[in-house]
């Protein structure tokens, strides 16, 4: 068990330089030069624009532009904003707010999916199942724009339940409608999801074996099916939770949470190589660990799985 | 007995080479099995599946749902011959249904109904090109790394957590100003779909670490099946119900993503049709006019509605153990 | 409210956010209340500043508005746009060329440090200096000395006492001390230049306000500004501190406004547009503006030279239904333009000349199109580039939907996905764009001037079309070097009368400034920038 977890964390290398290499390049590729929209309308000289490339690196091929961030970081200098910030403090002012969105996110759509998924699965084709389809098929009709503007305006102007935009700090309750509206997107799939796999497991073997046996319903629902059928909605979960630390781009700009989703848009329009590429390595060795967690709880889900051979 | 020889005469018919097929001495015994199977007609999982989805009315309804929806995306002008888009007057600005207009007009002055019909060909597109993007890699990254294991796994595995690393926005960004000149159905799709695979590859990986412990799978590799086979055969269409239930729902997603797209204004010009387009303009007048916004989302609706009524039905029909329940 | 989220788009303070002024109209139009509180704090919108907090590094409206509270410079701009003094006690001069300018006595930054001639010298000497790259280095280039290639110092500044300076231009410029309101040509105190990337993160000004503690900018969240008692200029604070709170979009902070948990906005979002004065009722302010905006068709086109190209521009031109456009689109927060500059300044003209090629007119515009075809064919999609990151699209669509009804021709917009993609495509002479393109300008100070001579003067920096008429070179020459006023603004408007003809840009609309307050908040008046008179707002 310890020599497999130790060589998972041992691929995070390769990980961590195949990621900064490729988005590096990602943001080396984009064309457009990110000094001209710092002056606007207006056409700044070609002198001055000559010398803020230089200023940051960006008069440099690719591959040196790479390498001198990637020296920085192992000197701790994760390099610096367009606005002069060290990207490590932007780092550490929003991880933790995307972190408390996600995992609020996270909660919700684990909670209010699996429970409908799981009675959907049960009562196939039944009135609960079917209604579950057609709120299902709502949400995921509908952009998270639109979703969350009618939220904003519903419960936070029109009948004043939760704050418009999230407050200094972005305490817990502030961020409860937003992490409700990034939870609908996923909603409908960890349904599907939750229902497919129920219904399956419902028909396996040692679920009928357990009715036989004449154990209770409340017994053989959470224990033999629901334990069963978690595997695919703990990954799908999973990959959710790295959707969910970079992707809530237009969700925190509704609700102005000073999260990673918005930074890290504007760092990518804005093309600041240093800033997205440290961001998105924070967040793919985050990545990591959560799938090498839920690679382990696949052991405790469904003990025929064994990784230490 | 060598594996080759095992699953021809198990699987299918004759090989070609030989019209009379005669088998080695030492498999005699099991000749006698082997020719009753080579004579009928062979049990195919897909074949099954056919025969019981073809007595579902579900699956004639939902059938005929995207068969319409096809029809539409490839015959447009045989359900309006109204231009889209070349006779838009501003002074019909968010105007209600009239004759001719059945559904009314857009902020720019456009009839609904005309871009809604127009515009089915472009989403249903992006739909379709993602998801064959996502699950083709997918369930080849998957499938590999969930069967085979070890540094298999790892190798793959790890290519799918950088891809999966990259935010798709700035992957979109990245792919639409590349391609600034060359913008088009395959362009956001491969936006899209290029980054989105290693969740239907994850899935799959972790349904197929379950399904590969179990007896049917021991009981071939036992039989000295190829390990090749056993996933084609056994493994995978006995983990595929979970990738289907994604794929469904990511059909939609992929057609809603396309709106975020334009609303972050990397996605479609407005010359190019699409729902998602015309979801992203209307959102502008959600509060004073919301139909014009509800009319392509009811088409995005109705058509994934289809497909996952499709999937459904796929699913059950490729589960031998829930055909049985019936 | 695109251009907030993405940022690029809010850049520059020349960029299109809207701008300007109010005249004489009282933004707020309420009076101001017995209960008003002097201790009661602003909380309002911005976005977080691009770069340090240093004057000559800042041109958007982020870190504008922020700079423009923390520091004063030798006059401000009241409502109108006219400039008072400020730091200074006069500025005077006989040729238009060499200023002397006295500074008002016993005046400090926050810190106690004395604000005298070498502030503002050597800010300005700092300002302009090619290795320093200020993002505003060119606002010193009419002073002699200037260099944007090389290092060399203003050799036109020379401190003659410590209350007074002088200035020399390289040639005269009448409206040299309009453009000293503008926040490059603020002081600095002597501290700063120790180290300028501290000072930019926690600078010392001597404006209104100042920042609240030494941690008052919390980077992506807010800024805190608490009134500055030693500031004793004409803007003095009449309230107890400002917020700003830094919004990803106006979407978030219209709906902060409807729920009362801000004060002030100064931009309404495309959402809101056709609600906002119902949802507002008084508290709603839109009123016209002087960002001017329009599509320029490059010299470089192909059909859009000599005669034919004349002809095809006054065509697209009389293809547009400006008011339809600004009514529908922009539900009334657009005036059709009439000219080349802004309602809201000395010497726009409605009446110009020749100025009716910016009136809809279907049928001239079909004969004018249909002698340039006689001239040599039209073929192909007639196209307007534009930044898709910005909130443009709508106005394209409707402008190319206007053009194609009008001429029959295809015609569309063609958007690139970022701004500095946009930019890029628009400034690169090696490779000009062959299309029409969105243009839009929003003056730093308040001239006919800025509006004109940056844009179509030959070879001027933001002359993206590459337009060059002698005759109108000549009038923008003759006019700088005007004594009288009224002599200029005549100069400039025979000018415009030639642009009239010659098109290098279409004219469209002058944007309004649209914003609101919210209850119990007063004396909400906009600045001639667009930017609300911060200091003068009140709270119950």
């Amino acid at each position: 068990m310890a020599g497999y977890i130790l060589r998972r964390l041992l691929q995070a290398i390769p990980v961590f330089f195949g990621t900064t290499f490729l988005i590096y390049f990602m943001v080396f590729a984009m064309p457009g030069d990110p000094i001209l929209a710092l002056f606007g309308d207006k056409t700044p000289s070609p002198a001055l624009v000559a010398q803020l490339r230089a200023q940051y690196h960006l008069d440099q091929p690719f591959i040196v532009q790479y390498f001198i961030y990637i020296g920085g970081i192992f000197q701790g200098n994760f390099g610096m904003s367009y606005s002069g910030q060290p990207v490590s403090e932007i780092l550490l002012r929003t991880f933790p707010v995307t972190l408390r969105l996600a995992v609020l996110a996270l909660f919700f759509e684990t909670v209010f999916g699996i429970l409908v998924g799981l009675i959907s699965g049960l009562r196939k084709g039944k009135l609960f199942d079917g209604s579950s389809l057609v709120v299902s098929l709502i949400l995921i009709s509908l952009p998270i724009f639109v979703i969350a503007f009618v939220a904003q305006y519903v419960f936070g102007v029109q009948l004043g339940w939760a704050r418009t935009t999230v407050g200094p700090g972005a305490p817990i309750q502030d961020l409860i409608l937003p992490a409700l509206v990034l939870a609908s997107i996923s909603f409908a799939q960890i349904v599907r999801l939750t229902r497919s796999s129920v219904i399956e497991t419902s028909s396996l073997d040692f679920v009928r074996t357990a009715y036989g046996k004449g154990l209770s319903r409340n017994r053989i629902v959470p224990v033999h099916i629901l334990r069963n059928s978690l595997i695919p909605v703990v990954t799908y979960l999973a990959t959710d939770f790295g959707v969910l630390l970079v992707g809530a781009t237009v969700t925190e700009g509704i609700f102005n949470v000073p999260g990673v989703g918005n930074t890290l848009y504007q760092a990518i329009i804005r093309s600041e190589g240093p800033t997205v590429v440290s961001f998105v390595t924070v967040m793919v060795l985050l990545y990591l660990v959560v799938n090498l967690i839920v690679d382990l709880l696949y052991g405790l889900l469904d003990p025929r799985i064994r990784y230490v051979k | 007995m060598s594996n080759d020889l095992t699953e021809r005469t198990v699987g299918e018919a004759s090989p070609p080479s030989s019209n009379h097929f005669v088998a080695p001495l030492e498999e005699t015994p099991l000749v006698a099995i082997d020719v009753v199977k080579v004579a009928e007609k062979p049990s195919n999982l897909w074949i099954d599946a056919w025969r019981d989805a073809r007595r579902r009315p579900i699956f004639w309804i939902s059938g005929a749902l995207i068969l319409l929806v096809c029809v539409v995306a490839l015959f447009p002008w045989l359900f309006t011959n109204v231009p889209p888009n070349n006779d838009c007057q501003l002074i019909n600005s968010n105007g209600g249904p009239t004759s001719g207009h059945i559904l009314g007009f857009t902020k720019q002055g456009c009839d609904v109904y005309s871009r809604i019909i127009n515009g089915t060909s472009t989403s249903l597109a992006v739909g379709i090109i993602v998801i064959v993007l996502t699950t083709f890699l997918g369930i080849i990254f998957g499938a590999f790394a969930g069967f085979y294991g070890g540094a298999t796994d790892a190798f793959l595995s790890r290519i799918g957590d950088i891809f999966f690393s990259i935010p798709y926005i700035l992957a979109a960004v990245v792919i639409m100003s590349v391609l600034v000149n060359y913008r088009s159905v395959w362009t956001i799709s491969l936006a899209i779909g290029l980054f989105a695979w290693p969740a239907t590859a994850r899935v799959l990986r972790a349904e197929i670490l379950r399904v590969k412990n179990s007896d049917f799978v021991m009981a071939s590799e036992a039989l000295g099946v190829s390990s090749l086979r056993i996933l084609l055969r056994h493994v995978l269409p006995n983990s595929i119900a979970p990738v289907i239930a994604i794929t469904t729902i990511s059909l939609a997603a992929a057609i809603v993503a396309e709106a975020t797209l334009s609303f972050l204004g990397v996605g479609l010009g407005s010359s190019i049709m699409s729902w998602g387009n015309d979801i992203n303009q209307a959102q502008r007048d959600l509060r004073t006019n919301p139909q014009t916004l509800i009319y392509p989302s009811l088409a995005l609706s109705i058509t994934v509605f289809a497909f996952i009524l499709m999937g459904e039905v796929i699913r059950d029909a490729l589960d031998p153990k829930a055909r049985a329940l019936r | 409210m695109r251009k907030n989220r993405i940022g690029v788009g809010v850049v520059a303070l020349a960029a299109a956010s809207a701008l300007v002024l109010t005249g004489c109209a009282s933004g707020g139009g309420s009076t101001p209340t017995s209960s008003a509180n002097l201790s009661a704090v602003i909380t309002t919108n911005g976005s977080e500043p691009q770069n340090p907090l240093i004057p000559t590094n800042t041109n958007e409206t982020g870190g504008g508005k922020i700079v423009d509270s923390i520091f004063a410079g030798l006059v401000y701009y009241d409502a109108t746009g006219k400039p008072i003094n400020d730091m200074a006690d006069s500025i005077t001069t006989t040729d238009s060329q060499t200023y002397t300018i006295k500074i008002k006595p016993n005046q400090t930054f926050s810190d106690g440090e004395a604000v005298d001639a070498k502030s503002f010298v050597d800010a300005w000497q700092y300002g302009a200096l090619f290795s320093n790259a200020q993002v505003n280095q060119s606002f010193f280039a009419p002073i002699e000395g200037f260099s944007d290639t090389v290092d060399s110092p203003l050799t036109g500044l020379t401190v003659v006492d410590p209350t007074t300076f002088t200035v020399k231009l390289n040639a005269p410029q009448s409206d040299f001390p309009l453009q000293l309101g503008y926040t490059a040509f603020d002081p600095l105190p002597a501290n700063a230049f120790a180290d300028m990337t501290a000072f930019g993160q926690n600078p010392i000004g001597n404006g209104p306000y100042k920042l609240a503690s030494s941690s008052a900018w919390q980077h992506n969240v807010q800024i805190d500004l608490v009134p500055n008692a030693t500031y004793t200029g004409g803007r003095k604070a009449q309230n107890g501190g400002l917020t700003f709170k830094f919004y990803a979009s106006s979407d978030a902070a219209y709906s902060d406004l409807q729920a009362n948990n801000v004060d002030v906005i100064d931009e309404i979002p495309d959402s809101a547009i056709s609600t906002f004065t119902s949802d507002l009722g008084d508290r709603a302010i839109n009123q016209p503006s002087a960002v001017f905006q329009s599509f320029t068709i490059g010299v470089a086109a192909p059909h859009f030279q000599g005669q034919e190209g004349q002809l095809r521009r006054q065509a697209l031109s009389e293809a547009i239904d400006r008011p339809t456009i600004t009514k529908v689109i922009f539900d009334g927060t657009r005036t059709p333009a009439t000219d080349f500059t802004s309602p809201v300044l000395d010497g726009y003209s409605n009446s110009l000349s020749g100025n009716s090629v910016l009136t809809y007119n279907a049928d001239d515009a079909k004969k004018l199109w249909a002698e340039a075809n006689a001239i040599s064919p039209w073929s192909g999609t007639f196209q307007i580039a534009y930044n898709a990151d910005g909130p443009h699209q709508a106005w394209v669509d409707a402008v190319s939907n206007s053009i194609k009804n009008v001429l029959g021709i295809d015609a569309a917009g063609s958007p690139t996905p970022t701004f500095a993609q946009f930019r890029t495509l628009v400034t690169d002479t090696a490779n000009p764009i062959q299309t029409g393109f969105r243009t839009g300008w929003q003056a730093d100070y308040p001239a006919l001037s800025d509006f004109l001579v940056p844009l179509y003067q030959t070879g001027a920096s933001s002359n993206d079309g590459h337009y060059t008429n002698p005759a109108v070179d000549a009038l923008f020459t003759k006019a700088a070097s005007e004594t009288s006023t009224d002599a200029a603004i005549k100069d400039y408007q025979d000018a415009q009368v030639i642009l009239l003809k010659d098109l290098p840009a279409i004219p469209l609309w002058y944007s309004n400034v649209t914003g609101g307050f919210a209850q119990g908040v007063s004396n909400v008046q906009f600045g001639w920038n667009s930017v609300p008179l911060y200091y003068a707002i009140t709270k119950s």
